[in-house]
């Protein structure tokens, strides 16, 4: 009698831890939505291979947080703000969506963010620049973690303007990010002394840049900042070759410019360019681990994008295990306190605009022929310690800084 | 420095370059797309499709049997129009006695689907294809610096849109064309197999339109997206040029590319649309188009 009430007692008691787990985490499970442009200019920029990085991250925190297993949902939101709110709200109020990742397109990030923060949820850019995000349009529960255009402009246009490129012309993607981008870079010229001969927008996507590209030739400006990304860039620059200007004598600085389009582009077209990263494959020991399984999952290397989004879920789920729970007040808290240091973050901090700062790296493309290895296409010519690479909280705009 | 409308001459003159060069591809693809429309009624919106096919098809002669470019400029462009006859014939072909939107809703699903398996097989992002070394480089014109290949798909895109034209309105084939478009049931009491004619129609716009894509290949990246980023401006030349009319298309094509080029200089952000706004005022002033008759 006495050994069946200790039974009873004791399972009573295992019951109502896992009633306890249950009400810690809402509805019983973790789901983290990926949304990214998976078919259009940013598809190998972010993309399926973001989707996958998730997933890794998922797997090697063991599949399950406060023991309820942690799911991930994707969705393509086609570069357009509004497709992505309306997949966003869905996710959000019907399929149980705790956080939503990656938002590669800042003019998306922007709209979801907002969503998120009318919402109540988490949301963690990798994806997409502009320092809006954690400047004027700042969310308590929104954090940007991979990159921004001020450590773009600070490490590309720091480069280039350092080598004597004092006289500037933009080609800018006409939306949120090439405008962010390129007025940082502008500021960032004109405070070393240089100037901003001129500017012209073109659309996203666009597949032919040699009007743009004449009227930046016509300009004489030394250097020409292509403010755009993705396949936008590589066509831009692959043009550029073809129009003569490199031969010139003018510098291409593609400002936001990865591994993923390097290798689309080859290294005979990009060989020599200067571009910022907040990750390397080939950096350490601990970056190649990352890179070599993601390389047999994906079939290729991943990008700044890839690695800070699997960083990104990884410091989630450590976050809701700090916290005991999902709820997302005590999530972003421990977020914003809890140190980032993985294989992506070094010596990472989250800042109370939300901005993750960890340290950057100045890339440059290699020679063909100087490679080693397929997928070793960099070298290091530096490393931008974080608080010089992004802007200080204090001073972003944020209304959450006080 | 000479100035025109306010900007340099030579940026004027290298723009005006530009749009006829970016015209060649418009007046190349509408004109196959005229061609379809004027004998089949079909609006073929696999157009960009097979344009994109032609681009895939050189890519992949390259390099699984190390076929070159100048070879695929003619090898592409047959692969591609075979298999759009073979299309025409097993599928296309039991859509005539419906209405013409069954056309368009079947072509613009077979664009899909063709765009969708090549993305997966591909990816979206580009792939290069490099411009053949007889024609690489480029020159000084003095105002500005054209890259031969352009200047090569510029003399090229005119030989075949004028050979076509030439092909229609000259010879008996295009005299039996031209009357199947007329009165198809008449043409066939002669003896003309129309049926065949049509297939040929058809498989001779796919084949144009891989022709382009061969001929963009070393421009733009070979991309699967390379197709659908494009048809929709050209449906918007054959419409502005008549639908169906073969000679409207070619010089609706080159005009807008060079009216495009020109608002690239003159106000950039409106660059990707003013093609519409030209198609919305001709359709409003004239409903067949610059070159159309009035049905």
């Amino acid at each position: 009698m006495r050994k069946n009430l200790i039974a009873s007692l004791a399972i009573l008691l295992a019951g109502s831890t896992a009633a306890l787990a249950q009400d810690a985490v809402s509805d019983g499970k973790v789901k983290i939505g990926i949304l990214n442009d998976q078919s259009g200019v940013y598809a190998d920029f972010g993309g399926k291979s973001s989707v996958e990085a998730a997933k890794m991250a998922v797997e090697d925190f063991g599949g399950t947080v406060l023991d309820m297993p942690i799911e991930i949902v994707d969705a393509d939101h086609q570069n357009k703000p509004d497709i992505a709110s309306n997949i966003a709200r869905q996710w959000y109020d019907t399929e149980q969506v705790d956080a939503i990742m990656e938002l590669t397109t800042s003019s998306v990030a922007l709209a979801v963010q907002a969503l998120s923060r009318e919402k109540k949820k988490i949301d963690i850019v990798t994806g997409a620049a502009t320092t809006d995000l954690t400047g004027k349009q700042c969310s308590p529960y929104g954090f940007h973690w991979a990159y921004d255009t001020h450590a773009l402009a600070v490490g590309t246009g720091g480069a280039l303007v350092k080598q004597g490129g004092d006289s500037w012309f933009f080609l800018t993607a006409d939306y949120a990010f090439g405008y962010s981008l390129e007025e940082q870079t502008s500021e960032f010229v004109k405070s070393a002394g240089g100037n901003v001969v001129g500017s012209v927008r073109h659309p996203l996507a666009t597949n032919d840049f040699s009007s743009f590209l004449l009227q930046a030739q016509s300009s004489g400006a030394k250097v020409i900042g292509l403010a755009n990304a993705g396949l936008d860039t590589a066509n831009a620059i692959k043009q550029a070759a073809e129009f003569g200007i490199t031969a010139g004598g003018q510098n291409l600085a593609a400002l936001l410019f990865t591994l993923a389009e390097v290798h689309g582009l080859g290294v005979e077209a990009a060989q020599g360019l200067t571009l910022t990263e907040g990750y390397y494959w080939n950096l350490d020991e601990q970056s190649r681990e990352f890179g070599k399984r993601f390389f047999e999952r994906t079939g290729s290397m991943p990008n700044m994008v890839h690695a800070g989004t699997y960083s990104a879920v990884m410091q989630y789920l450590k976050a809701i295990k700090q916290a005991g729970t999902d709820e997302t007040e005590a999530v972003a808290k421990a977020l914003h306190e809890m140190p980032v240091d993985d294989f992506f973050a070094r010596n990472g901090k989250v800042g109370a605009n939300g901005r993750m700062i960890h340290d950057m790296y100045l890339l440059q493309v290699k020679k063909p022929g100087e490679s080693d290895e397929p997928w070793d296409y960099f070298n290091v010519l530096s490393t931008i310690p974080g608080d010089e690479a992004y802007i200080d909280p204090a001073k972003s705009g944020c209304e959450l800084v006080q | 420095m000479t100035m025109i409308f306010g900007i340099p001459i030579q940026a004027f003159l290298g723009q005006l370059l530009i749009g006829l060069i970016n015209g060649s591809f418009y007046a190349l693809l509408s004109l196959g797309l005229a061609v379809i429309f004027g004998l089949l009624r079909v609006i073929n919106f696999a157009h960009g499709a097979q344009y994109m096919l032609g681009a895939f098809v050189a890519l992949l002669l390259l390099q699984y049997f190390g076929i070159n470019y100048w070879l695929a400029l003619i090898v592409a462009p047959v692969i591609v129009g075979v298999l759009g006859a073979i299309i025409e014939r097993t599928m296309l072909s039991r859509l005539y006695k419906l209405d013409h939107l069954y056309g368009l809703l079947f072509t613009f699903g077979l664009a899909l689907t063709i765009e969708g398996t090549f993305r997966y097989l591909y990816g979206a992002a580009g792939q290069p294809y490099s411009v053949p070394s007889a024609l690489a480089g480029g020159t000084n014109l003095g105002f500005m610096f054209l890259p031969i290949y352009r200047g090569w798909v510029v003399v090229i895109s005119l030989i075949a849109c004028i050979g076509t034209w030439l092909l229609i309105e000259k010879t008996k084939l295009g005299s039996y064309l031209r009357a199947a478009t007329e009165n198809a049931v008449l043409v066939q009491a002669f003896g003309v197999n129309v049926p065949l004619l049509l297939t040929f129609t058809y498989g001779f716009g796919a084949a144009l339109a891989a022709f382009a894509g061969v001929l963009a290949a070393p421009i733009y990246q070979v991309s699967p997206l390379m197709g659908s980023n494009l048809i929709i401006v050209v449906f918007a030349v054959v419409v502005v040029g008549g639908m169906g009319s073969i000679m409207g298309a070619i010089i609706t094509g080159y005009m807008l590319g060079i009216t495009e080029g020109l608002t690239k200089v003159f106000y950039p952000e409106a660059s990707n649309i003013v093609i519409f706004v030209i198609m919305a005022i001709v359709l409003l002033i004239r409903p067949a188009g610059l070159f159309g008759r009035d049905a």
